[in-house]
């Protein structure tokens, strides 16, 4: 018969995994946050994860016509910042703020750096500071569940005092289940876990970076959080705020996170220091988003110092 | 004696297809031609001493070595010799090779008889004379690594069975079929290169070779055989000295470097048959295996036999291939036409349907870190390939790119389907380029 043979390096045969899956998997991870969500939160909340996906998508489609270049939408990169930076918004927000987020993580963020691959920073999180830095009040007017539209305080606002502070701190057990007020996607601490459980046994991502970020922020707030020093209430610390659904979907994000194991550790106790200090002595009550970015662009001098020696190198 | 299962760090674990472990080598009967390169181990080419015309009788010497890393060349039939002509080689170089058209009576030449010498130095020689290379895969001659500098001590001889890569069955047959042999191959080593311990690594995944060997050597204690975590690559000699004995090979370094010599099942037990009957590397045994062939099968064929040959044998291609690779899928080298042949290294012919081979299109590198996480040498693939894409070869230094063994694992795994093997052997080369300017 007429051969038509391929001549190419070697090797010959590929494993079944492709960006494509990863991003499915990490879809199907956020699945039970998003249900959690709509059941403490309302309906409503999906249709902000849609309104957010959808200006992601648009906005990349767009960048990619206007400097003509193939579309990168069906890598579905572009559905997983929209979901990311839709669980990072105030059930409450407008729909158009979730808009002009959508479009900032991708059209300013992700896209002029190069895209999928390229990005500096976490195009969600970086959204996320810009929203709260141009509309400070829409994106704190949390809510407490479905049925009660009074605007309230998240945990870490009470937490950390002050005079809008009203109510009692909520139980371990509420902020466990996510009955608790806050960001649409960071208040279940038990769905983020069955979805970070998902991630892990479908190998997308590695436990360095949870564990020491998390790890870190409950061994800081542990000493230094209480009245007197080792006296800090850690477990609600881990539980409260944006830290679970931060340290196991938005720190290990592949692109702006050290390619080495040891890197990675640097990376989550870095993470979880300035989250430490940020909630403890900072300004804001919550320092996860803030953390993660500012670590992100520390990660490629982790990675251009972090170089292990090879199987049978010698220390360069 | 088997211990608990021994592994390396890193490594995948692609699919067996080890479809042919039970069936017995067939004999595929003489060709219609052979065609016999000056080139087919690491090192220098031979020159051709015969020319158009002559009649050549099997075993006999047909090509002369040049320089000390070289094997000499031996024809695999008698009859005639109808032309030397050009042939291009696996690596790209292009040398040249005796076509021989057989007469059918397969006349052993008169020099060939049992190798009778004790003395060290005579066999090493006679070792040398009988074109023997490394049989599994690599082509170094085999008399090179038998007689170290005296400044290396050898003192732990390991035996490679570990046959890591896809679909190859051709060592798991040796060790089921001349399991002796390979025992006889050990015994004859050991008194060359004065080793007291030896031990066979072998797969997991091939229980019954493990069983088998450990029969035979029952009561022996110098021979201990090593069940292996059924891994690629665990084949590889660095993991497999790594696995077996803990020690690593220092980059740019040999085994005998930390004292160990490696040797393919295949290769041992040629050097014991060689001894018996004095006949050189002339035939080999062949894993002809495939997602399209019709009948996967090992054969036993003649070095210099081409591969349209040798699939037409095996009943030929069930749907067209896209893919004719010479050994592994994971190693081994695509092939541009069927006229290739056999060479001693040869130790599988596979031929893959387009569905099952890597794609060709690459995507952006996400940096998701599998190929770190899958790297047996330890490596960061993805550093190294975006140097080297971008043209800063030079760089790859500091990663340590000369401990690549270019296995694939990376390339493997990469969701992204980035040629990364591909990009570090074209680092290699530069960096070879702009060192030999210096």
């Amino acid at each position: 018969m007429e051969l038509n043979l391929l001549v190419s390096s070697s090797p010959h045969i590929k494993s079944q995994q492709t960006t494509k899956k990863i991003m499915r998997d990490v879809l199907i991870a956020l699945i039970p946050a998003t249900i959690a969500a709509a059941i403490f939160f309302g309906i409503k909340i999906l249709l902000v994860v849609l309104v957010t996906v959808l200006s992601c998508i648009v906005s990349e489609y767009l960048w990619t016509k206007i400097f003509k270049k193939k579309s990168t939408i069906n890598d579905l990169s572009a559905i997983v910042t929209g979901v990311l930076l839709a669980l990072n918004l105030t059930p409450t927000i407008p729909l158009w703020i979730a808009v002009i987020g959508g479009f900032f993580a991708i059209f300013i963020v992700k896209m002029p750096f190069g895209g999928l691959g390229h990005n500096f920073i976490n195009p969600a999180l970086a959204a996320r500071a810009f929203l709260m830095a141009s509309w400070p009040v829409q994106m704190t007017l949390w809510q407490n569940s479905a049925f009660d539209m009074v605007s309230t305080a998240t945990p870490l606002t009470l937490a950390k005092g002050g005079t809008e502070a009203v109510g009692s701190l909520p139980s371990i057990f509420n902020l466990f289940i996510g009955n608790v007020g806050g960001c649409i996607g960071e208040t279940s601490a038990l769905a983020l876990l069955i979805g970070a459980i998902y991630l892990i046994i479908k190998k997308v991502i590695t436990l360095e970076i949870p564990l020491t970020f998390i790890g870190t922020v409950a061994l800081l707030t542990w000493i230094f959080g209480g009245e007197n020093l080792f006296e800090g209430d850690f477990l609600f610390q881990i539980l409260a705020g944006g830290l679970m659904l931060g340290a196991f979907y938005m720190a290990t994000d592949y692109t702006t996170s050290p390619i080495t194991s040891k890197g990675k550790v640097i990376m989550g106790v870095g993470c979880g220091l300035i989250t430490a200090v940020i909630r403890l002595y900072g300004g804001y009550p919550e320092g996860v988003s803030y953390s993660i970015l500012l670590m992100n662009l520390v990660v490629p001098l982790i990675d251009k110092f972090i170089i292990p020696k090879s199987f049978g190198g010698k220390k360069l | 004696m088997q211990k608990q299962l021994k592994s390396f760090k890193g490594g995948i674990h692609p699919p067996n297809f080890k479809n042919t472990s039970e069936l017995k080598t067939v004999v595929m009967p003489l060709p219609t031609k052979v065609i016999i390169p000056m080139l087919q181990h690491i090192g220098s080419a031979c020159e051709p001493i015969v020319k158009k015309g002559d009649y050549v009788f099997v075993g006999q010497k047909i090509g002369e070595t040049k320089g000390f890393v070289s094997s000499p060349v031996h024809s695999s039939v008698s009859g005639t010799v109808i032309d030397i002509k050009p042939y291009l080689g696996l690596s790209g170089e292009t040398v040249l090779a005796v076509e021989i058209v057989p007469d059918g009576l397969q006349k052993l030449h008169k020099s060939i008889a049992p190798i009778n010498t004790k003395n060290k130095a005579d066999l090493i020689e006679k070792i040398k004379e009988s074109g023997i290379v490394g049989l599994g895969g690599a082509g170094f001659p085999t008399f090179i690594k038998l007689s170290p500098p005296p400044d290396k001590k050898i003192d732990t001889l390991i035996i490679n069975g570990a046959e890591c890569e896809p679909f190859i069955t051709s060592d798991y047959r040796e060790m089921i079929e001349k399991g002796q042999s390979i025992i006889d191959g050990i015994k004859l080593l050991m008194s060359i290169i004065d080793v007291k311990k030896v031990f066979i690594g072998i797969e997991k995944n091939k229980q019954k070779a493990i069983n088998y060997l450990s029969k035979l050597i029952e009561g022996d204690n110098s021979i201990e055989i090593v069940a292996l975590k059924t891994r690629y690559p665990q084949g590889g000699e660095k993991q497999l000295i790594y696995a077996i004995t803990g020690l690593r090979v220092p980059m740019n370094g040999l085994p005998l470097d930390v004292g160990v010599v490696v040797q393919n099942v295949n290769t041992v037990s040629f050097l014991a048959e060689y001894i018996k009957t004095g006949i050189p590397l002339i035939k080999k045994r062949v894993t002809v295996e495939g997602t399209c062939i019709k009948n996967a099968m090992n054969i036993e064929v003649l070095i210099g036999t081409s591969l349209s040959e040798v699939f037409e044998f095996c009943g030929g291609f069930s749907e067209k291939p896209k893919k004719i690779i010479v050994g592994g899928p994971m190693m081994g080298v695509a092939q541009f036409s069927l006229d290739s042949v056999v060479l001693k290294p040869t130790n599988a012919i596979i031929a893959l349907c387009e569905k099952d081979i890597s794609k060709t299109v690459e995507s952006v590198c996400i940096r998701c870190g599998k190929c770190v996480f899958v790297c047996p040498m330890e490596l960061l693939p993805l550093s190294i390939n975006a140097l080297s894409v971008n043209g800063r070869a030079k760089e790859t230094i500091n990663y340590y790119i000369n401990d690549c063994i270019e296995c694939g694992c990376c390339s493997y795994i990469c969701p992204a389907s980035r040629h990364i093997v591909q990009s570090i052997r074209n680092a290699k080369i530069e960096l070879k380029k702009s060192a030999s300017n210096i």
